[in-house]
C-alpha cells in the first residue's frame, strides 16, 4: 500500500514535469511548507536527529496515517506493522545496544515519538509504553533478563505491558495490593491490575506488587510471561480513544513466575515504576506533540481553502489568532519537554520535577490545540472522515494515565516547597 | 570473483513535494530555504546496489555526490541505506549552478577508474533538471557498455540481464561488466534507512574532493539566459453533448 502511494506521487512528479499544469495536491502530514515555517519539529536538531525523525515521519506517513482511522474504527491492535516498526529499531530506542537496543538517548525518543504520532497517536503511544518496559528491564534487570528479553523487544516480536494501576490504586500507586509470596524457587501472585494496555494480546508483563511492607517500600518489581500458570484478563475495554491497542485488566490467582523474574532487588518495585515513568511522562507529553503538530498542519490547510462570506477563513483575524495561539503553545510544549528528556539524559536532580512539568503542560496544552483545530474545522471536524476529531480523543488519555495531571502538579509543587533532599529522584 | 564493487551517483535535488518556485530575477528557482533529499531515481540506484551487495553480488559500494556542502547529508542518507563509503566532490554553490551533466560524467568515469568499479549505476534523471544524460555521458567516456532505463537487473553467467522499460513493452538485454547501468522507477522500492544504520552512517568513510582533483575542468560551457514560470493553464468549459462539443470545436477552428 505504501509501495504503491510512493510510486504513485513520484508517477505525479514524472508526469507533471512532462505537461506544463500545475496539479493541486492535498496537502498530507510532513508537507513541505511545514519545514520552513516557525512549527518545524527539526528546528534545533542534530544532523543525525534530523535524519532520525526524517525516518521517523516517513513512516507515520506511509504506515500509520492511512491506518489511523481504520485501526480506530475496527479497533485493530497493529501487530504487523508494530513489527515492521521494530525492524527499524522503534523498539527498544533507549535501551543499550549491549543488550541489543538502539542506543539512543531520551531526547531522540522524544523526536521519534512526536514524528510517529502524527500518524496515529494510539499506535505510537504503544510503542512509548513498549520502550518504556523494554527500557525498565534493561536498566534495573539482570544480564541474563536483559540478554533474554531486549532482542526480541527490540525487533517487537514479543510486546510488552506495564502493569502498576489497580482498580482500587490509581494515582495512590505506592498503596497497591497485588501480592508476591516467595514459594521456594517461585513467587505466587494474587490481585490485579486495570487499564493495561495491550493487555491479554502482548507476550510480557512488567508487574509492580507487594512484596513485603505496606507503602512503596514494600513493593517489587516482576516480570510475568503470558502464559504463566494462574494468568488471566479481563474483558476489552470500550474506549474513547487509544482504540488501536487493547486494554485489559490483568489478573493474577496464584500465578507463578519464576523467582529469576524478579527485576532489580527485592523492594525496589515502586522506585523503578517511577523512574520507568519519568521517561514515560516524557514520552506520552512527545504523542501529545505530534497529534497538535498534525492538527495544525491540517487546520492551517483547511482555513486556506474553505470560503465563508466569499473569502477563505485564513483572512478572518479572529482565526489568524486562534492559529497563531496554536502555535505558540506548540513549540512552547515542544520546548519543555525536550528539556525535561535533556534532564534525564545528563541525569539533573530537578528530573522528576521537569518530567512532570513537560508532560502536565504538553498535554493540557495539546489537548487544546487539537480541541481548537476541530472547532476550526466547523460541522467537518466532527466528522470521523477528519482526523482532528481523532487526535482530540486519542490524546484526552494523556491528561490522565502516566500520572494524572493533578499529581503531576503535586509532584512540581512538593519539588518547590520540599526541604533538603527530593524524594525519588 | 569476490562480487562487483559498484558506484552509485547521489544526487541532492529539491524534494519532490516542494512546489517549486522561480526566483525574481528569473535565473533560476529559489533553492534556499527549501527542502531537499536524494534524487528518488538514484534512491532507486542505491538500494539495488545495497540489495546486490546482500545477495553477494556486490563486494563494495561507493556513493559520489558532486555538489555543496549540504551534499553530505544526501552521502550520509546513502551510507544509512548500506553504502560502504562516500566520495563528495565538493565545488561552490555558484559554480554548481552551471554544472552540466557533462561534468559530473567526466567526474563519475574518473573515479569509477580509479576506484576500479565494476559497475556504474545511476538514476535515469534527476527530477530537478530531468537531463537524462549523465549515465550515458559516463558510459561512452569509459567507453563501457551501457543499460539505461533498468526495471529488473539480474546476473547472468559473469553477465548481467537488464530488463528495460522501453515505448510499448519491455526489452531485455544483455551486457557485459564493466557498464553502467541507470534506473528506471519500477526498479525497486527504496527501504527505510534503519535507526542503527543512521549511527553507523556517522563512522563510515565520507572524503571530500574538487573536481580538480580528477583534472575535471567545471568552467561552465552554457549560459542560463532566462528561467520563466510555465504559462497558466486556462480554465475550461463543460458541453452536454457530442454535437455541441463538435460545434464548439468548430468555432475554434480546431476540426
Amino acid at each position: 500500500m505504501a509501495a504503491l502511494r510512493r510510486t504513485s506521487r513520484l508517477l505525479r512528479h514524472v508526469l507533471c514535469n512532462s505537461r506544463t499544469t500545475t496539479v493541486v495536491q492535498t496537502r498530507k502530514i510532513g508537507e513541505i511548507w511545514v519545514d520552513g515555517s516557525c512549527i518545524n519539529p527539526a528546528l534545533g536538531l542534530t544532523e543525525e536527529q534530523k535524519q532520525i525523525q526524517k525516518v521517523a515521519t516517513d513512516y507515520a506517513k506511509n504506515e500509520l496515517f492511512p491506518n489511523m482511522a481504520k485501526w480506530d474504527e475496527e479497533e485493530i491492535f497493529p501487530v504487523d506493522t508494530l513489527k515492521k516498526a521494530g525492524e527499524l529499531g522503534f523498539g527498544a530506542i533507549y535501551c543499550r545496544e549491549e543488550s541489543g537496543g538502539t542506543g539512543l538517548n531520551r531526547q531522540d525518543a522524544s523526536v521519534i515519538f512526536e514524528a510517529l504520532s502524527q500518524g496515529c497517536v494510539s499506535t505510537t503511544a504503544y510503542i512509548s509504553i513498549h520502550n518504556m518496559c523494554a527500557w525498565m528491564i534493561d536498566e534495573f534487570g539482570n544480564k541474563e533478563l536483559s540478554q533474554k528479553w531486549i532482542p526480541q523487544l527490540s525487533t517487537m516480536e514479543k510486546l510488552a505491558s506495564y502493569c502498576l494501576t489497580e482498580p482500587n490504586h490509581g494515582s495512590d500507586a505506592a498503596n497497591l495490593s497485588t501480592t508476591a509470596k516467595q514459594v521456594g524457587d517461585k513467587f505466587i501472585l494474587n490481585g490485579s491490575k486495570a487499564f493495561i494496555s495491550g493487555g491479554g494480546d502482548t507476550d510480557v508483563y512488567i508487574v509492580m506488587c507487594r512484596t513485603g511492607e505496606q507503602g512503596p517500600k514494600g513493593i517489587s518489581c516482576m516480570l510475568v510471561e503470558k502464559g504463566s500458570p494462574g494468568l488471566a484478563f479481563g474483558k476489552k475495554e470500550k474506549k474513547v480513544g487509544w482504540n488501536s491497542q487493547p486494554t485489559r485488566a490483568v489478573i493474577f490467582e496464584d500465578c507463578e513466575v519464576p523467582a529469576s523474574n524478579l527485576i532489580g532487588e527485592l523492594g525496589d518495585g515502586f522506585k523503578i515504576a517511577m523512574r520507568g515513568l519519568n521517561g514515560g511522562r516524557v514520552n506520552i507529553a512527545s504523542c501529545s506533540l505530534g497529534a497538535a503538530q498534525s492538527s495544525i498542519q491540517l487546520t492551517r490547510d483547511h482555513l486556506k481553502v474553505r470560503k465563508q462570506f466569499g473569502k477563505t477563513l485564513d483572512s478572518f483575524q479572529h482565526l489568524q489568532f486562534t492559529l497563531a495561539d496554536m502555535a505558540t503553545k506548540l513549540v512552547t510544549s515542544r520546548n519543555i519537554v525536550r528539556m525535561a528528556a535533556r534532564a534525564l539524559d545528563e541525569d539533573w536532580s530537578e528530573k522528576v520535577a521537569l518530567c512532570s512539568m513537560a508532560k502536565y503542560f504538553a498535554t493540557e496544552e495539546c489537548s487544546k490545540i487539537c480541541n481548537d483545530a476541530l472547532q476550526l474545522h466547523g460541522g467537518y471536524g466532527y466528522l470521523k472522515d477528519y482526523a482532528v476529531q481523532q487526535y482530540v480523543r486519542d490524546i484526552r488519555v494523556h491528561q490522565i494515565l502516566e500520572g494524572t495531571n493533578e499529581i503531576m502538579r503535586l509532584l512540581i509543587s512538593r519539588d518547590l516547597l520540599t526541604d533538603g533532599e527530593r524524594k525519588y529522584s | 570473483m569476490s562480487g562487483f564493487r559498484i558506484l552509485v551517483g547521489c544526487k541532492r535535488v529539491i524534494d519532490y513535494a516542494v512546489k517549486v518556485r522561480v526566483k525574481p530575477d528569473k535565473t533560476g528557482v529559489v533553492t534556499e530555504g527549501v527542502k531537499h533529499s536524494m534524487n528518488p531515481f538514484d534512491e532507486i540506484a542505491v538500494e539495488e546496489a545495497v540489495r546486490m551487495k546482500e545477495k553477494k553480488l556486490a563486494s563494495e559500494i561507493i556513493a559520489v555526490s558532486c555538489g555543496p556542502q549540504q551534499c553530505q547529508e544526501t552521502l550520509r542518507t546513502a551510507l544509512a541505506m548500506g553504502v560502504d563509503r562516500a566520495i563528495h566532490v565538493i565545488t561552490e554553490p555558484k559554480e554548481y549552478e552551471s554544472m552540466q551533466p557533462i561534468h559530473v560524467s567526466k567526474i563519475l568515469s574518473k573515479i569509477a577508474t580509479e576506484e576500479k568499479a565494476d559497475l556504474v549505476i545511476v538514476g535515469k534523471q534527476a527530477i530537478d533538471d530531468d537531463c537524462n544524460q549523465t549515465g550515458q555521458m559516463t558510459a561512452s567516456l569509459l567507453d563501457w557498455p551501457q543499460a539505461t532505463f533498468a526495471s529488473k537487473i539480474e546476473k547472468s553467467n559473469g553477465d548481467l540481464s537488464v530488463m528495460r522499460e522501453i515505448d510499448g513493452g519491455l526489452e531485455t538485454i544483455k551486457v557485459k561488466v564493466p557498464a553502467v547501468l541507470t534506473s528506471d522507477l519500477r526498479l525497486n522500492e527504496p527501504r527505510y534507512a534503519t535507526l542503527p544504520n543512521i549511527m553507523k552512517a556517522k563512522k563510515k568513510p565520507l572524503v571530500t574532493k574538487k573536481p580538480s582533483d580528477y583534472g575535471v575542468d567545471i568552467t561552465p560551457r552554457q549560459e542560463i539566459v532566462s528561467v520563466e514560470d510555465p504559462p497558466v493553464r486556462q480554465a475550461g468549459q463543460k458541453v452536454e453533448s457530442v454535437e455541441e462539443l463538435v460545434t464548439k470545436l468548430k468555432e475554434a477552428g480546431l476540426v
